[in-house]
């Protein structure tokens, strides 16, 4: 717009004669340019960046399912390698410095004694005893992957000596690696659990809230029953099922699909909530004069509106699959013994002793404090998000 | 309003009749049963078993007739108020369950009151103070009751309260109120004890709650009629009570159904780890040594109470919000 004639005087009778561009209220600045035409997903990744928790949280779930595939790398010992010289050891302390000397990364070695009073293992430091920790070494065999025989792992124990970071349990064996063996387990029970709650959630809910009828009123009751009866019998009388023939993988899968069993029916109210106020909207109607078929109005069109708040509902219930597969494994009905989990680990910490002489047994509780404390705070960034056009 | 009451009512019959045969299929799923148990064990301790005693109980609880009879048995009797016969404690189960059961309520109710009173303030600050430190802070804290496990939560709490304060906090009452009859002592015994169960479990609880209602009240405060009503001059804390909250306070209602199976799951391990007089230690034993119908009876019961509280819900949710009662309650 041109600027006016300066008003002193009478007004004359003026015209401007730059050309008239009808758009220039309506045009946008580049910013809100890059804005209105950003597509929903990026749009989505801007609002969740805004939620500095959720950006840290997805980092270090990244970082913690990352180690899933190379536990055996990672693990200093091998998740059952028994050390049968050092039960109950607690934690070596890692040192840099010996009497102000720069050594590098070495744990002090320990004396062991038996207490004839009260026949506790007793464990000294011993401070002669330097014991240096080595790095890409050969250490305990394993098949990676289940194929390719090796033995190299990032941190092993000196020759001779030992490595109980996070001391050792009833057994000998490590507890930092059996953590990070347990991690495979306890982080992939949720995942495969949620997929399965995932698909039924869909499925019902959609047909329920895209049909209606005596279908959705079907559904309906049907999730009530299942939210009726309280979580832990009804795991408890289903894990009691499972015959003690199977071996440890299938009640892996057994206690998986129970979990997702009942998991459902949040994700269906969800998914059939939103159902039922998108299929009155007009592009929906639009759609179907056009002549699309259900599967493509469903799947092609109403679909992609609520996706994201079912993947952030479906992050925040990741959790409580994690806390109940360590509180069917509490109740030693879960996953047992020679499957490293979590739980597992959890349920050696269940008595007095274990808080008053071998606190470190409790360790593994930290992983799971942080994996769902992580999944909550990602999924409360993604529910942020998953509405960017607010 | 009638119409929709009545409606509801009607429902709530094929609910509980589907309820009580997945919870009696469930129960009987296990390939053995009480009797075999019973009487493989007291044979591997070289005992003989009273076989005359067994077959009069399996002829008397209908063992020998077809499970679909049986299921029709057990019902009829909780249609009467018969609960059926604990085969571990060789009681009815009304008298094994008895006072437990209403320790149990008070526990539960206490925890769901205490979750309320911490979440409901938390909440609504985290919401009309989104991404502040005190939101992160508060949300944080909430979700750390969320993560522990409440078995280890229990533990901890009763290690430390004994080493630090000398306290015995296990049980809900003091010993020698155990098999006591009612009297004051025994009230003010169980107030005494029964605040760390609650909150304990209560932790949980509160977390998810906070989360609820943050999400849910800050949805309503991103809606046009709050700018509306800033831009009319209206007080932020008037705005915020008037309106959104009310909505929100919607979502909580219709939860008030499904927040008690939680409180009673929850409650389990830690009345376990705590030893308290309570059903859940009752009841997880009860399946593990497969007493079906102290099981069964008692899942009814609380399945019931679920459903109970559901209707109950609904019904609150119709009088407050015109537009479900309208709608014929289509949740």
């Amino acid at each position: 717009m041109n600027a006016l004639p300066p008003s002193s005087g009478k007004l004359v009778h003026y015209v401007s004669d730059a050309p008239f561009d009808v758009q220039s209220v309506k045009r946008l600045t580049p910013e809100q340019e890059r804005v209105y035409l950003a597509s929903q997903w990026r749009l989505m990744w801007w609002k969740f960046k805004r939620h500095r928790l959720a950006v840290v949280a997805s980092l270090v779930l990244l970082v913690l399912y990352g180690t899933i595939p190379f536990s055996e790398f990672l693990a200093p010992y091998n998740g059952s390698t028994r050390n049968t010289d050092f039960i109950r050891s607690p934690p070596q302390k890692m040192h840099l410095f010996h009497d102000g000397q720069f050594v590098g990364p070495f744990v002090y070695g320990k004396d062991y004694r038996l207490n004839m009073t009260d026949l506790k293992r007793d464990y000294t430091v011993n401070h002669a005893n330097l014991q240096r920790i080595r790095f890409f070494c050969h250490g305990d065999p394993y098949q990676f992957w289940g194929l390719v025989p090796a033995d190299v792992h990032l941190m092993c124990p000196a020759d001779g000596g030992t490595l109980f970071l996070l001391g050792s349990d009833r057994l000998g064996r490590d507890v930092l690696s059996r953590m990070v063996y347990g991690a495979r387990i306890s982080l992939t029970v949720g995942l495969i659990g949620i997929s399965i709650s995932f698909l039924l959630g869909i499925t019902i809910g959609g047909l329920a809230g895209y049909y209606g009828g005596w279908f959705d009123l079907l559904s309906q009751r049907a999730i009530e029953i299942v939210h009726s009866i309280p979580h832990i019998p009804l795991w408890l009388a289903l894990a009691a099922v499972m015959p003690v023939t199977w071996s440890p993988m299938l009640v892996y899968f057994g206690i998986t699909v129970i979990l997702g069993l009942m998991d459902w029916t949040g994700l269906a109210r969800a998914v059939r909530a939103k159902l039922l106020s998108l299929r009155e909207e007009d592009y929906v109607l639009a759609a179907r004069l056009m002549g699309a078929g259900t599967p493509r109005v469903l799947f092609r069109h109403l679909l992609p509106g609520f996706i994201s708040h079912l993947i952030a509902s479906a992050t925040i219930t990741i959790p409580s699959m994690i806390l109940g597969e360590t509180a069917l494994s509490f109740l030693g009905l879960g996953l047992r013994p020679p499957v490293i989990s979590w739980g597992v680990m959890l349920n050696e910490a269940q008595n007095m002793n274990v808080v008053a002489l071998y606190p470190w047994l409790m360790l593994p509780v930290v992983p799971v404090i942080l994996v769902i404390l992580t999944f909550n705070f990602l999924g409360d960034g993604l529910r942020d998000a998953a509405d960017p056009y607010n | 309003m009638l119409r929709y009451l009545i409606r509801r009512f009607m429902i709530m019959i094929p609910t509980l009749f589907f309820t009580s045969a997945i919870i009696f299929t469930v129960i009987n799923l296990s390939p053995t049963d009480y009797f075999s148990n019973y009487v493989a064990e007291l044979q591997a301790q070289g005992e003989k078993a009273d076989m005359s005693r067994v077959e009069f109980l399996k002829r008397e609880y209908g063992f020998d007739k077809p499970p679909v009879e049986r299921y029709f048995l057990w019902v009829g009797g909780l249609l009467h108020g018969d609960y059926g016969y604990s085969f571990e404690y060789q009681l009815p189960v009304k008298d094994v369950v008895g006072d437990r059961l209403y320790l149990t309520i008070l526990v539960s109710f206490s925890t769901i009151l205490f979750t309320w009173l911490i979440a409901f303030p938390i909440g609504i600050y985290s919401a009309t103070h989104q991404y502040s430190w005190a939101d992160y802070g508060l949300t944080t804290l909430g979700l750390l009751g969320l993560a522990i496990p409440h078995f280890l939560l229990a533990l901890l709490f009763m290690y430390f309260a004994n080493v630090w304060f000398g306290l015995s906090i296990g049980g809900l009452m003091d010993p020698q109120y155990l098999n006591a009859s009612m009297s004051w002592g025994k009230v003010r015994s169980v107030l005494a004890h029964v605040w760390i169960p609650v909150l304990i479990i209560g932790t949980a609880g509160t977390g998810a709650m906070i989360r609820t209602v943050r999400a849910n009240l800050l949805e309503e405060l991103q809606k046009q009629y709050v700018t509306t009503a800033r831009a009319k001059g209206l007080h932020p804390f008037r705005i915020l009570i008037k309106y959104p909250l009310r909505l929100a306070m919607n979502f909580f209602i219709s939860d008030i159904g499904s927040i008690l199976p939680s409180v009673v799951s929850g409650a389990e391990l830690v009345a376990i780890v705590l030893s308290l007089q309570t059903t859940g230690p009752l009841l997880i034993h009860a399946l593990q040594t497969q007493d079906m119908y102290l099981a069964g009876s008692f899942l009814m019961f609380l399945a019931t109470l679920t459903i109970v509280g559901v209707l109950i819900s609904d019904i609150a949710l119709a009088f407050l919000d015109p537009r479900i009662r309208l709608q014929g309650g289509a949740r």
